[in-house]
């Protein structure tokens, strides 16, 4: 459920993972506030299980995963929306 | 993903590391790629000039920063990353130096250096990785390991009396002294920001999850459990007085801004003793005119 105020929208992130860089270590699973991400089942090159996307459209851009990522494999990108609201700001 | 997407949109990290160095050598579960990535959000947000940047490391898992960042920068001998650092502030003023290495390096080995750059408060900003042991070389004790920790120097629980960091170099002369957790992410990046700002002998600790020794040799679980242990462990106490904020082994742990005022860093200093003494011919050393 989405509560809104006025015309404020939360915003939307894109989150971009760099399957390969990923040494599987579960910190973007375990802290993200919305639990967008899960660890796949998937092996990458050296043998690790890299987080895949499950609920894209619950990303809010706090871009915590990017901050916390210790391989700098991951990181968000603010979604462009077709009918533009008054943003608010969810990042602290 | 297609790849067209990936070419449009880059990491914001690129910008500030040599890309072709990474993947780095950090284990999985190590926190000091969070805080790297910290302290390159603070730069960003400090609208710094990058070019007058420059970063200091020792020897370590932490000193492998320096090669990793894309700045000015130099992997210095064990230990001596603060009197290099000294060094290039001195013969540069304009320089923004930062050292960034890890405990052993920092308080081990390099204990006397770090002492003394406190002493003359040198205007530069430590920022010192904690994880308890001498990570690169096997888990050794370091001076900062917690009482009754097992590592490999010490099998049977160590029994040396531990540094408690921000009690040390606030008795000797920092101007700034602050303490979190890598998983303090936003509140690390803003006392970057403020060390940064700050003018005088700025030190920052942070203590990270050792995943592959301290927290095998201990039974401690993942780097994940140990991250989130260090963080619930952690209370807030800013301004706290240092001598409580010592570490015991497994307890609580007392993070936040302990240390925050002003003092006349050393050029200062050394530009208003020589201007009473030589008076008229003396000319101001790095002061921009």
């Amino acid at each position: 459920m989405t509560i809104r105020f006025g015309n404020l929208r939360p915003k939307k992130g894109n989150i971009h993972i760099n399957k390969e860089r990923c040494k599987g270590c579960g910190f973007c699973v375990e802290f993200c506030p919305r639990d967008v991400l899960e660890l796949s089942e998937e092996f990458n090159k050296k043998g690790y299980h890299p987080p895949r996307v499950v609920k894209a459209d619950e990303c809010i851009y706090c871009q915590l995963c990017e901050a916390i990522c210790p391989e700098f494999a991951i990181f968000v990108t603010l979604k462009k929306e077709e009918e533009k609201g008054e943003e608010s700001e969810s990042r602290p | 993903m297609s790849r067209e997407e990936l070419a449009e949109e880059k990491n914001p990290m690129e910008d500030f590391l040599r890309m072709d160095r990474i993947p780095h050598i950090w284990c999985p579960g190590c926190g000091i790629g969070t805080v790297v990535t910290s302290f390159a959000d603070a730069l960003k947000k400090s609208e710094l000039d990058l070019d007058k940047v420059a970063v200091v490391s020792g020897i370590g898992c932490t000193g492998r920063v320096a090669g990793y960042v894309k700045f000015d920068s130099f992997h210095t001998t064990h230990g001596r990353a603060i009197p290099f650092a000294t060094g290039l502030k001195l013969a540069n003023p304009e320089l923004k130096v930062v050292v960034f290495s890890g405990d052993g390096d920092i308080v081990g080995i390099g204990g006397n250096h770090l002492i003394h750059a406190a002493r003359r408060n040198m205007d530069i900003v430590v920022i010192c990785v904690n994880n308890f042991n001498y990570a690169m070389t096997g888990g050794q004790v370091a001076a900062t390991s917690p009482m009754g920790a097992n590592l490999s120097t010490a099998p049977y629980g160590n029994f040396e009396y531990p540094f408690n960091l921000p009690y040390l170099v606030e008795t000797c002369g920092a101007t700034y002294v602050a303490r979190w957790t890598s998983l303090h992410i936003r509140r690390v990046t803003k006392s970057i920001q403020e060390a940064l700002a700050k003018r005088g002998f700025s030190f920052i600790e942070v203590i990270t999850p050792c995943v592959t020794l301290y927290a095998r040799r201990n039974r401690l679980g993942d780097g994940l459990n140990l991250l989130k242990y260090y963080y619930d462990q952690s209370e807030i106490q800013h301004g706290a007085d240092t001598r409580t904020v010592g570490i015991d082994y497994q307890g609580k742990l007392i993070v936040g801004k302990f240390v925050d005022k002003e003092k006349p860093t050393f050029l200062d200093g050394m530009n208003t003793h020589l201007q009473k003494v030589l008076g008229e011919k003396y000319v101001p050393y790095g002061v921009k005119p």
